[in-house]
């Protein structure tokens, strides 16, 4: 994507709050028109205050945000056009669902006629058509969730913003959500800037990922990218479960590195992100990429392990075995018919291919 | 079946409820959940006893008391038990008869050797200017009038005893259980036949001083509410630590006298004062027109809106406080400017907080009365003044008695009103 293309631009933007540390730390983001983009980070690493600036609630310290492109650091909120929907809702409790709808349309100077036309497709569309007449306090956490959703929506912005909007929600309301608003997005075709610190939410619903960490943008990269290829230490741990092997490279040819562990073993691993012969390096090996009971030769990576725990998780059974020194290193065995069947105690082999063992920074 | 109708829905719903639900042991649920509450109740009702019997004796009674005192007057009738009843048979239009008059005078002796008479003279003063006078005097020579010619005597005496006014406000008096202090009370007078008519024009003086009072206390709720209403909004949004510290300048009042506060004003706004002082010294009034800020109206409003100030402020701001910062940012970012989403979203979630600082500075003004008594003057004298005035110094307690139950009535009715308007379950006062 060129700059040009792009309907949401950040460009080196800082931000402070108190003039001693930087809580966003150069931010550089082109979001392009239509794509679902989500920040993804752990708490405090600045996701919300993005969304802040963007939104217009925060000034910049530092920096650009172009949106559409204009210039809108000194555009105040109510005339940026932005949806939002914030995480603990903030539906207005003295009003009905309709008039939460009808509320940005009046403000707009809408007539009357347009106005309930609107509000009645934004309900049909987040199916509440019944439930017009209710205050929020009267509705379900997941049913007040879509009245914010149809808020957000129904003056028809470009852009929605919706900052951790599910996190009050269970787990199976949460899904539900998720797959909802995806539909939503594919079907209007809006942008969307979501904020979240679930990964798997990110993962599912998402464009491209951002993933913060301490203000600065770790990764950008496509849910699949950011799951196949992290290109760091921390997006590797932060992004699914990782299992993580500390070394030493002993030498690089082309696309690939030799890593010798502490424990002696020499370790073959896919170049990433390393700094040359003698740096210290930090593997990362996907659980569900070893292999058990591989015969020696079979793959570049085979070593002995001891099985130290099984967990048994429905699809898969986690087992927490005992390889090259390391005792925490886990590998989900599929549950399917004719699965190896391992008991605690007992050694086998476990092995790996080249591309699956990724060589990064140590962190 | 393929489709319900609403019939359907209607035809099969009379059957469930005609049925009544039996618990396991086969008795009718509601009378078990009838029993289980009693004990309940019961409970609830023992813990509350307490402060219920409290409330009777401290509150109900009392109340009570003075709302029976308002209506309940039976001096005359208690020292002149005859001349009571004769005057209830009298038909209030030509002189009483001459029985009448010799009964009266035989009491009038009888009262004066026991000292009674003063306490009579007054009561009926109240309801014939001069009566006082005319009874003590007459009381003094009583006995030469005594006799069947009573009633020549007494006119030839004094010719007041002739003339049917008085004998009609004695007839007034002489009611034990009467309306007359309630009719005064808002500037009306009973006849002796039981109608009623206006009081005279000089002695009316009640209804200006409810209105006074009423317009006074609204005056005054009103700037309570304009300058406490940022006060708290800024309480409730201003970081922890500026806003502790305005607290206890909202606070701080409540730790010093009600007198010395009051006092205070009357160092500040006096004509010699230090506004006024301040004012000439940077010329903009001249030392001839100074300001008269005090011992008037403007003097009961400046000092009572300060005094009155924290009871709208803390209302305000314990709803405020927990109006989340997200509202009027979900606001703007719907395309609200500022002042719209103010109005449309952050005010009407404070109703509750205004209502509650209203009434109660509102309730606190109507019965207000230290301060307009210090700084009120003659023009900033509330209603609380006047009842204070008939119980200590007139000592006509009925009267004041009757002025409180109009007071309490104009509350209430208020308070209904609201309720109706607003809703009184839209009160939060913490
Ligand atoms: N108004 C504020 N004043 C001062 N510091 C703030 C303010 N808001 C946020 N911060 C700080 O900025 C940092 C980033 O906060 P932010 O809310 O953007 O995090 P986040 O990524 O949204 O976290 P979470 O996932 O917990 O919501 C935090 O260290 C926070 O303490
Ligand atoms: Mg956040």
């Amino acid at each position: 994507m060129t700059s040009a293309d792009a309907y949401v631009r950040f460009s080196g933007v800082q931000k402070s709050y108190d003039g001693v540390t930087l809580v966003v730390k150069d931010l550089n983001l082109d979001i392009a028109p239509g794509e679902f983009l989500t920040m993804l980070g752990p708490s405090g690493s600045g996701k919300t205050t993005c969304l802040m600036m963007l939104a217009g609630f925060e000034t910049a310290t530092h920096g650009e945000i172009v949106l559409d492109g204009q210039p809108i650091n000194n555009v105040p909120p109510h005339k940026r056009n932005i949806g939002m929907v914030f995480q603990n809702y903030a539906l207005f409790p003295h009003m009905t669902v309709e008039e939460n709808l009808a509320f940005p349309l009046e403000v707009r100077g809408m007539d009357k006629a347009d106005v309930s036309r609107r509000v009645r497709d934004a309900l049909n569309m987040v199916q509440l058509r019944q439930f017009g007449a209710r205050r929020p306090a009267q509705l379900s956490g997941g049913q007040q969730q879509r009245v914010a959703l149809a808020r957000a929506l129904v003056f028809e912005p470009k852009l929605v913003l919706m900052d951790e909007p599910l996190g009050a929600l269970d787990k199976q309301l949460r899904e539900a959500m998720q797959y909802e608003i995806k539909h939503l997005h594919e079907r209007l075709g809006v942008t969307v800037v979501y904020v979240t610190h679930d990964q798997s939410e990110a993962l599912t619903m998402s464009n491209r990922i951002a993933v913060f960490n301490d203000g600065v943008v770790q990764q950008l990269a496509t849910p699949e990218e950011l799951y196949e290829r992290p290109s760091n230490a921390f997006v590797a741990q932060f992004i699914g479960e990782n299992n993580r092997i500390v070394g030493k490279v002993r030498e690089e040819n082309g696309q690939h590195c030799d890593v010798e562990l502490p424990s002696g073993e020499l370790v073959r691993a896919l170049k990433v992100n390393v700094a040359g012969v003698g740096t210290p390096t930090l593997l990362s090996l996907r659980p569900e990429r070893v292999t058990v009971a591989a015969e020696p030769g079979s793959l570049p990576n085979v070593f002995e392990a001891r099985v130290q725990e099984l967990i048994y998780h429905g699809d898969h059974i986690r087992t927490r075995v005992r390889v090259c020194g390391h005792d925490d290193f886990i590998i989900k065995v599929p549950n399917r018919t004719g699965h190896v069947h391992l008991a605690p105690g007992e050694t086998t082999m476990v092995g790996w291919h080249v591309e699956d063992c990724r060589a990064l920074d140590a962190a | 079946m393929a489709t319900t109708t609403l019939g359907d829905i209607a035809a099969t719903r009379p059957v469930a409820t005609t049925e009544a639900l039996r618990t396991a042991d086969g008795m009718p649920l509601r009378t078990k959940l009838e029993r289980s509450m009693r004990m309940a109740r019961l409970r609830a009702f023992f813990l509350v006893a307490p402060l219920l019997a409290f409330i009777v004796f401290s509150f109900l009674v009392p109340v009570g008391k003075m709302l029976w005192l308002g209506v309940y007057e039976p001096t005359f009738a208690n020292y002149m038990p005859r001349t009571a009843a004769a005057l209830q048979t009298w038909d209030t239009r030509d002189l009483p008869s001459e029985e009448t008059f010799a009964i009266f005078v035989d009491e009038l002796i009888a009262a004066r050797e026991s000292r009674d008479l003063g306490k009579v003279a007054s009561r009926v003063n109240r309801e014939f200017s001069g009566a006082r006078s005319l009874l003590t005097a007459t009381g003094r020579r009583a006995a030469d009038f005594a006799g069947p010619d009573a009633k020549q005597a007494l006119i030839a005496h004094d010719a007041t005893w002739g003339r049917t006014e008085l004998w009609q406000g004695m007839t007034v008096a002489a009611r034990s259980v009467t309306p007359a202090f309630y009719l005064n009370a808002v500037d009306l007078r009973l006849n002796a036949d039981g109608t009623v008519r206006a009081q005279d024009a000089d002695r009316r003086l009640h209804l200006a001083l409810f209105w006074r009072t009423l317009w006074l206390s609204a005056l005054i709720t009103g700037l309570c509410l304009l300058l406490g209403f940022p006060v708290a909004y800024l309480l409730a949004t201003l970081p922890m630590r500026y806003s502790n510290l305005l607290m206890i300048l909202v606070l701080l009042p409540f730790w010093t006298s009600l007198l010395v506060r009051t006092t205070a004003w009357i160092a500040l706004l006096q004509s010699q004062g230090v506004v006024n002082d301040s004012l000439v010294a940077i010329g903009i009034i001249s030392d001839t027109n100074r300001l008269s800020m005090i011992y008037n109206q403007a003097g009961t409003v400046i000092a009572m809106t300060h005094i009155l100030l924290p009871f709208m402020i803390l209302p305000l701001y314990s709803v405020m406080k927990t109006i989340p910062p997200s509202y009027m940012r979900a606001a703007r970012s719907l395309g609200a400017n500022g002042f719209t989403a103010f109005r449309r979203v952050y005010l009407p979630q404070t109703v509750p907080g205004i209502g509650a600082g209203s009434l109660l500075v509102f309730i606190l003004a109507v019965g207000y009365y230290i301060t307009p008594a210090l700084v009120g003057g003659q023009s900033g004298q509330l209603i609380s003044n006047i009842i204070a005035f008939h119980m200590q110094s007139t000592l006509n307690w009925s009267l004041a008695a009757a002025l409180g139950g109009v007071l309490l009535a104009g509350v209430l009715i208020l308070y209904w009103t609201y309720n109706r308007l607003i809703g009184i379950d839209n009160i939060k006062l913490g």
